[in-house]
């Protein structure tokens, strides 16, 4: 059958084709990936339900407008290359996107069928075309624009960087990518687990990169290593990139936090999956594994963090989130996954405290049951601590997933780069331009923490302002915070 | 990777190295340290960078055999590449004329007193070294401390070298001499450090300390390193790593640094029953070089 045969109320009668995964309790004990992904002829299914819009609502919501409709009748006509390509278009990783985007946030939330029908699963199809392009080793590395002897430099190779040294290497750029840490990837290898996105993907993607010409030099840290005007007099780059991402932690400032068992969620996660601890003693580095862990936050870190612990053997893991789960910044899906593992929900609860036993390791979280008052400044409405309530949950192992502000290490060595007071660099609406003279920003340094697809946005958008910067020479710049908006 | 020229032992376990590394050479001043990777799945861990040569492009590390990482290391003769090599890290050390300078050290610290020795004498102070150790095997950069200071003074816990007795018991003797010393810094173990920094503090000398966190990154990305300094959070790999030590919270410190004794055990039984593994382990870093370059 024909996708182009089907009316639209055949499509609307097709039921949105279920993930097949691992089975929880299969799961929470391994660190393989937990989705498994649709086959091809689910994928064929699932994109018949796609009504094929004249106004395509989804692309609205979607940070990077990639033109679903299209990919996906691509998908249905099962030219699986042609629609990789067409994803490819707009965004550089569609195997991470599929994966961590939070769509019920983006384009399934703006699809059409959102409400009365369940919205395409356009996360899940962006995933499966890239999956398939990359299995069956059909990715383009071919670069035909020849080199313009012009040089930029990457700073960080996250998501935004790596989306800038993509689009700027395709349009003759020499390119190189500047990593502070020993492996490539930013927050997706060293934050995001391996049973959410495989490590292999990534060094799929980034090994492309390199075929296409980027340069790749870890363990290389701009303003420690090099400043940025070295970068510039040294090095001879004529543009600089900076995608460094929001990586300081934030803690909670109670008592007890610097107690032994008491870790930020990049240390565990770091120690984890950049270190791989665990693999311990297989590989060097150690993490505690904790017996009742508790784990503080409500986002994808937090989840991350828990569905960790559970892994590493825990017996009991605990989400601890001072608001109600509707708040929660986590994905649905995490979240839906985290309750089929076993994980332990503890909304409308703020820990005071953390207590020591006699040896100094942590032994309780002491907490405060809350209840929602009015809407903040934000929108979303405030805990409130409720009187009297204090009680203690017994824990050895407690990861802070509060979330993380911007490292001062570029702004400490730049002086004559402008900061809001959180440290986010300041830019030039969403060109990139900073107030530094052909240096250029974007992803989670400017917005503060905030997503993949927009961190690769930004790294784009300021690919297209640096092209034009070099072939202009025109410099203009007023920065503002990005935040503001 | 980076590749070692140079590698000798200068004590027992305790091992000189001289590696290429033209950027960070470059760049290193006085207290500032590297992280290095001895292999694949190695151990990410802080050593201070004893002397930075940009001509040469070298950098020279001391380091002493403690557990998996550090003996691993000491395995690594001159030819052998270090996996991972990155800095320089931490802030430099705050280098004025402050009059009569003190640089107590306690063990494999002394290489890391040595460069801010340096430094401090350079900047015309008046230099005292104190250097500590177990037995007079373990004393090292005892020359080098000779040509740059005014006067080194060296103790042995068991009394095989010059006099016999503690650092502490040295600087009360240099505390009580008729100029007062103006500035003390600590460099060792962390109970000498504390003892220092008790002494120092009745007298209100400027004393700092270099503390020796565990840490993972090295950038202020992770937070493991943390301490509590004058009852604030600091982030030693960023902050640091010298703190004044009359505002430092050392049983913080003490405690955080044996929060993985127990897997430092399991890790230091792997390399005492196969040494022969743990060599390859770091060896093949060479071998993948040297068939990448063919
Ligand atoms: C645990 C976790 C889970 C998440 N889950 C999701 C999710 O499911 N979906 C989603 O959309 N988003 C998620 N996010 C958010 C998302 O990962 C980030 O918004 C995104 O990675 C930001 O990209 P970036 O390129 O700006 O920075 P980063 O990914 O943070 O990368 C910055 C890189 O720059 C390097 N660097 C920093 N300073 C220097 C320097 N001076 N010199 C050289 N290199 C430097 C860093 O080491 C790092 O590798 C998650 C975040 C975390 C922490
Ligand atoms: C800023 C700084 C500079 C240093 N400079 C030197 C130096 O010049 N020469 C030298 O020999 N040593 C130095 N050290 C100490 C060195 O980092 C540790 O000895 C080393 O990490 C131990 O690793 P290991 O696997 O061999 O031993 P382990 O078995 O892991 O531990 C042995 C001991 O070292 C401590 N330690 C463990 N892991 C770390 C870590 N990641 N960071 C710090 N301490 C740790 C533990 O408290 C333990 O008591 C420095 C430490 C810091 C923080
Ligand atoms: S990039 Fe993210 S938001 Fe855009 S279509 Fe893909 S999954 Fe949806
Ligand atoms: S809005 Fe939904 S149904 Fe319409 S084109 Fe987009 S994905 Fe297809
Ligand atoms: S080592 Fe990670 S913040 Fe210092």
């Amino acid at each position: 059958m024909s996708s182009n045969t089907l009316s639209k109320k055949e499509r609307l009668a097709i039921t949105r084709q279920p993930m097949p995964e691992q089975p929880p309790q299969v799961r929470n004990r391994n660190f393989n990936e937990v989705n498994l992904g649709f086959d091809a002829e689910t994928a064929v299914i699932e994109a018949q339900r796609c009504l094929d819009c004249p106004r395509p609502t989804c692309i609205d919501g979607c940070p990077v407008r990639i033109k679903i409709p299209d990919f996906i009748r691509l998908i249905a006509q099962k030219d699986f290359i042609g629609a990789a390509r067409k994803i490819k278009e707009d965004n550089l990783l569609p195997s991470v996107c599929g994966r961590v985007c939070p769509q019920e946030e983006q384009c399934e939330k703006t699809c059409v069928l959102h409400g009365k029908f369940q919205p395409v699963s356009i996360g899940r199809l962006e995933r499966f075309v890239a999956d398939y392009e990359r299995e069956h080793g059909q990715a383009q590395v071919k670069v035909n624009t020849p080199p313009n002897g012009k040089k930029v430099a990457i700073v960080g190779s996250g998501p935004a960087g790596l989306a800038c040294a993509s689009d700027l290497v395709q349009w003759g750029y020499d390119v190189t990518v500047f990593e502070a840490l020993h492996e490539f990837g930013g927050v997706l290898i060293y934050g995001i687990p391996e049973f959410r996105l495989p490590k292999a993907i990534l060094k799929y993607e980034i090994e492309n990169l390199q075929k296409m010409g980027v340069r790749f030099e870890a363990n290389f840290i701009v303003g420690k290593t090099m400043t940025i005007d070295e970068l510039f007099e040294v090095g001879g780059f004529d543009a600089v990139f900076l995608g460094v991402g929001a990586g300081l932690p934030w803690f909670l400032n109670i008592p007890g936090e610097n107690l032994m068992g008491v870790y930020s969620a990049n240390e565990f996660l770091t120690r984890v999956n950049l270190m791989r601890a665990y693999e311990f003693p297989e590989s060097d580095t150690p993490v505690k594994i904790g017996k009742q862990v508790v784990v503080v936050g409500g986002g994808n870190t937090a989840m991350d963090a828990v569905r960790t612990a559970k892994r590493l053997g825990a017996e009991t893991a605990t989400i601890v989130y001072r608001r109600s789960e509707v708040e929660m910044p986590a994905r649905i899906e995490e979240v839906h996954h985290a309750k089929e593992e076993g994980i332990i929900f503890r909304t409308l609860t703020n820990p005071i405290e953390f207590l020591s036993d006699e040896n100094g390791w942590v032994k309780a979280a002491r907490c405060l049951q809350m209840e929602l008052g009015e809407p903040g400044p934000d929108g979303r409405r405030r805990p409130i601590p409720v009187k009297g309530s204090e009680f203690e949950i017994p824990t050895d192992l407690v990861v802070v997933a509060i979330g993380n502000g911007s490292n001062p290490l570029i702004s400490r060595t730049t002086p004559d780069l402008q900061c809001n007071k959180w440290g986010n660099i300041l830019t030039n609406g969403n060109n990139g331009r900073t107030s530094k003279r052909g240096v250029f920003a974007g992803g989670d340094i400017v917005t503060g923490g905030a997503t993949v697809i927009l961190a690769m946005g930004a790294g784009r958008e300021a690919a297209r302002s640096i092209d034009e910067y070099l072939k202009t020479g025109i410099w203009d710049s007023e920065p503002e915070s990005a935040l503001k908006k | 990777m980076n590749l070692i020229l140079q590698a000798e032992f200068i004590a027992p376990d305790i091992k000189k190295f001289v590696i290429a590394a033209p950027l960070i050479a470059r760049k290193a001043k006085p207290g500032q340290f590297v992280i290095l990777r001895v292999w694949e799945k190695g151990e990410r861990i802080p050593i201070t960078i004893v002397n930075g040569d940009p001509e040469n492009g070298t950098v020279t590390l001391i380091i002493q055999g403690l557990g998996k990482t550090t003996r691993q290391m000491n395995m690594l003769n001159s030819g052998d590449y270090v996996h991972d090599l990155v800095g320089p890290l931490g802030q430099a050390t705050h280098i004025e004329n402050f009059g009569l300078a003190v640089c107590v050290s306690g063990g494999v610290g002394t290489a890391e007193a040595l460069p801010i020795a340096r430094a401090l004498k350079e900047a015309g102070n008046t230099v005292i070294a104190i250097i500590g150790a177990r037995e007079k095997a373990l004393v090292i950069c005892e020359a080098e401390m000779r040509t740059i200071c005014d006067e080194v003074i060296i103790t042995t816990d068991d009394g095989s070298y010059c006099t016999h007795g503690l650092v502490t018991d040295v600087l009360k003797t240099v505390i009580a001499r008729n100029t007062k010393p103006d500035f003390v810094l600590a460099v060792g173990p962390l109970p000498m450090m504390r003892a220092v920094s008790e002494m120092t503090r009745p007298f209100s000398i400027k004393t700092m300390v270099s503390l020796n966190s565990i840490m993972v990154d090295g950038t202020g990305m992770c937070g493991g390193c943390r301490a509590t300094v004058d009852g604030k959070t600091v982030f030693v790999c960023v902050d640091g790593p010298e703190f004044d030590g009359h505002q430092v919270n050392f049983d913080e410190i003490a405690r955080r640094q044996k929060q993985f004794a127990n897997q430092e055990k399991i890790s230091a039984e792997i390399i005492n029953k196969e040494p022969q593994k743990v060599l390859h382990q770091c060896r093949l870093a060479k071998a993948i070089n040297e068939i990448s370059k063919s």
